[in-house]
């Protein structure tokens, strides 16, 4: 385990340290680098056990505990989870909620972005102009958004329910209705979302597309639908799955729309789950309890993450392999 | 980075465009342009209306039918905006907060980043590992704990929690984007400069971070935006009107129909109109950054 020597210049030959062995160095230079490399590591070190890991593990023993955050917390054991699962008259309705919230967004979203996407990729002129317009909403921040809306969807002085009633439909109430609130949310969710993220990933996805198999596909006297299904589309799954597994997530996590444009109302119609762990934590600093939402939230999600991973065996294709 | 891509092109010429192969616009790519054209006013009708809004009377703004465009712009409304709620305080706060965080992720987060691409050392793989797990986590199981943290330190009605995090690395993507840039840099650059004498410290500042522009301005404008738009951290942690930033101002506001009798809703859109366009003025500067990080997010993910 002696140093090495450098050629070029004198190192002085002597035994690295312990630390430095603990870091896996074997000479004064492995040494020294492995010094500098925990150095600049420092400050992720630290962010990283007091802004995750401890939080994490905080959360997971706040969720056995009852505490408000003034007084000391007390142990419950799994109470938290059985007033969740029986106890809490919002849990059940508040997950349906936000569920069925997802399985509408989700998927008219993504065919949304995909038909946007597509369209930008024609090649057309001023290309530039349309991106950056069906861009907006997604900067807009969440807030902005849901007051712009409250406006849009005003029952009586709104132009939505104008532009209906001259052709004839009259307007709901719309976030004051407590039978058409989900679905304003769901139309602001997909105005917002639809010209985003997911929208310049599937364009970048496109542009990758081989333009030979393409032509290939062309020469075979494949038609402008054989070869969406037939090449584009495998050639895009993998960017497929990645929208997916983001648009699962942001639409579970759905918090500010609802909070700001509904406060979750008329007659918690639009209470969502994420709206239901901030009143438990926030405003009534159930601490315990709100970690305990908290968790059964993650692992909701990691299950979603984890099936759709899963299946995408079936439906991926990298072409790579 | 290809310096040609164009960033912002201004309207299409209509269809006298002309087409290289000079035979104007076939009726497919009519049909596409009317598409693309009734799609563009959808996206766009919103913040018509909002800025329209922002401009009207009082009167104006509750009548039925509605009022399109007001016979008077009340440019008065933005004057009175500025008055009626503490909103330059509002944005003053919100500037302070975004240019730290932002400041803070860009430089913890590449330090963090030249660390993982460019240092042996035991459990730096692990470590890496650990933190792009970090990404797949929802914020929801940590706010509660950082919450009692920052309780604790007697940080709430403070900014403290909305930039001081950033300062310690970042947050993964931001390390993970940098580093993946950093490795495709010529590792020859700093063996040569390790030769001259140069420090590790001088061959991040002065070598590998003037490479890592077009990262680290992807990385600024990405968190920008971020902090610009957080409404969550600054909901639980201020709770006194002169403490807010202007996402949870905007909210505020919302909240109150009237002030002292004075109805408030034209006013709200100016409120409106004003935190948007910040964002919307730096995302026209920095469009192509933007567009590339996120395009790298979706392809290394």
């Amino acid at each position: 385990m002696a140093a090495i020597t450098s050629p070029g210049r004198a190192y002085p030959q002597k035994q690295v340290g312990i630390l430095a062995r603990m870091a896996g160095a074997r000479s004064e230079m492995q040494s020294n680098e492995a010094k500098w490399g925990y150095i600049f590591l420092l400050p992720w070190l630290v962010g990283l056990l007091v802004f995750w890991i401890g939080p994490i593990i905080a959360s997971a023993y706040f969720s056995l505990m009852e505490y408000d955050v003034l007084s000391p917390p007390e142990w419950v054991g799994l109470a938290n989870f059985t007033r969740a699962f029986t106890g809490d008259k919002q849990f059940w309705p508040s997950l349906a909620r936000t569920f069925n919230y997802s399985i509408l967004v989700v998927p008219f979203t993504i065919f949304g972005s995909l038909f946007l996407a597509i369209l930008l990729n024609q090649k057309l002129k001023g290309t530039n102009v349309f991106r950056t317009i069906f861009f907006l909403p997604h900067l807009t921040p969440s807030v902005a958004l849901a007051v712009l809306w409250i406006w849009l969807f005003h029952p009586s002085i709104g132009p939505v329910n104008m532009l209906l009633e001259a052709v004839g439909i009259p307007g709901p109430g719309w976030l004051t209705s407590k039978f058409w609130a989900m679905d304003a949310l769901i139309i602001i969710s997909l105005w917002a979302g639809v010209g985003g993220n997911t929208m310049l990933i599937f364009l970048a996805g496109l542009q990758g597309v081989p333009q030979e198999l393409l032509e290939a596909a062309e020469i075979d006297g494949a038609g402008r639908w054989a070869k969406f299904r037939n090449v584009t589309l495998p050639m895009i799954s993998p960017t497929l799955l990645f929208n997916l597994i983001l648009g699962v997530i942001g639409a579970l996590k759905v918090f500010t729309l609802a909070f700001v444009a509904t406060q979750g109302g008329p007659s918690f119609s639009t209470w969502f789950y994420a709206l239901h762990i901030y009143q438990q934590a926030f405003a009534y600093f159930r601490m315990g309890y709100g970690s305990a939402l908290a968790w059964i939230f993650v692992l909701i999600l990691l299950t979603f993450t984890y099936i759709q991973l899963y299946s995408s065996k079936r439906w991926v294709y990298y072409a790579g392999e | 980075m290809t310096t040609s891509n164009p960033t912002f092109t201004p309207a299409p010429a209509s269809s006298g465009g002309v087409t290289k192969e000079s035979r104007g616009i076939s009726a497919e790519q009519g049909v596409l342009y009317l598409i693309a054209l009734l799609l563009a006013v959808l996206f766009l009708f919103p913040f018509f209306w909002t800025v329209m809004s922002s401009l009207k009377t009082v009167q104006e703004i509750s009548k039925f039918p509605p009022v399109w465009i007001p016979e008077v712009l009340q440019w008065s409304n933005y004057a009175r905006t500025l008055t009626i709620v503490p909103f330059a305080l509002w944005t003053y706060n919100s500037f302070f907060v975004v240019t730290l965080s932002t400041l803070g992720t860009v430089l913890s987060a590449s330090l963090v980043a030249y660390s993982f691409a460019r240092f042996r050392y035991r459990g730096r793989d692990t470590i890496f590992m650990i933190t792009l797990g970090t990404m797949m986590l929802p914020a929801q199981v940590t706010l509660i704990p950082q919450f009692i943290l920052f309780h604790k330190l007697g940080w709430i009605n403070t900014l403290y929690p909305l930039w001081l995090p950033a300062w310690f690395g970042g947050g993964a993507f931001a390390i993970f984007l940098l580093r993946q840039f950093i490795l495709s840099l010529p590792k020859d650059l700093d063996e040569a400069a390790l030769i001259d004498g140069a420090s590790y410290f001088r061959i991040f500042w002065q070598i590998l971070l003037p490479l890592c522009k077009a990262v680290v301005a992807t990385i600024a404008v990405i968190s920008f935006i971020g902090s610009w738009n957080d409404f969550v951290n600054p909901l639980i942690y201020l709770q006194l009107p002169e403490k807010f930033t202007l996402a949870v101002g905007l909210n505020y506001f919302k909240n109150q129909p009237e002030m002292g009798g004075e109805p408030t809703q034209h006013l709200l859109m100016a409120a409106s109109v004003m935190v948007i366009i910040p964002v919307i003025l730096l995302f026209f500067a920095t469009q192509r950054y933007f567009v590339q990080g996120i395009v790298l997010s979706g392809i290394k993910g």
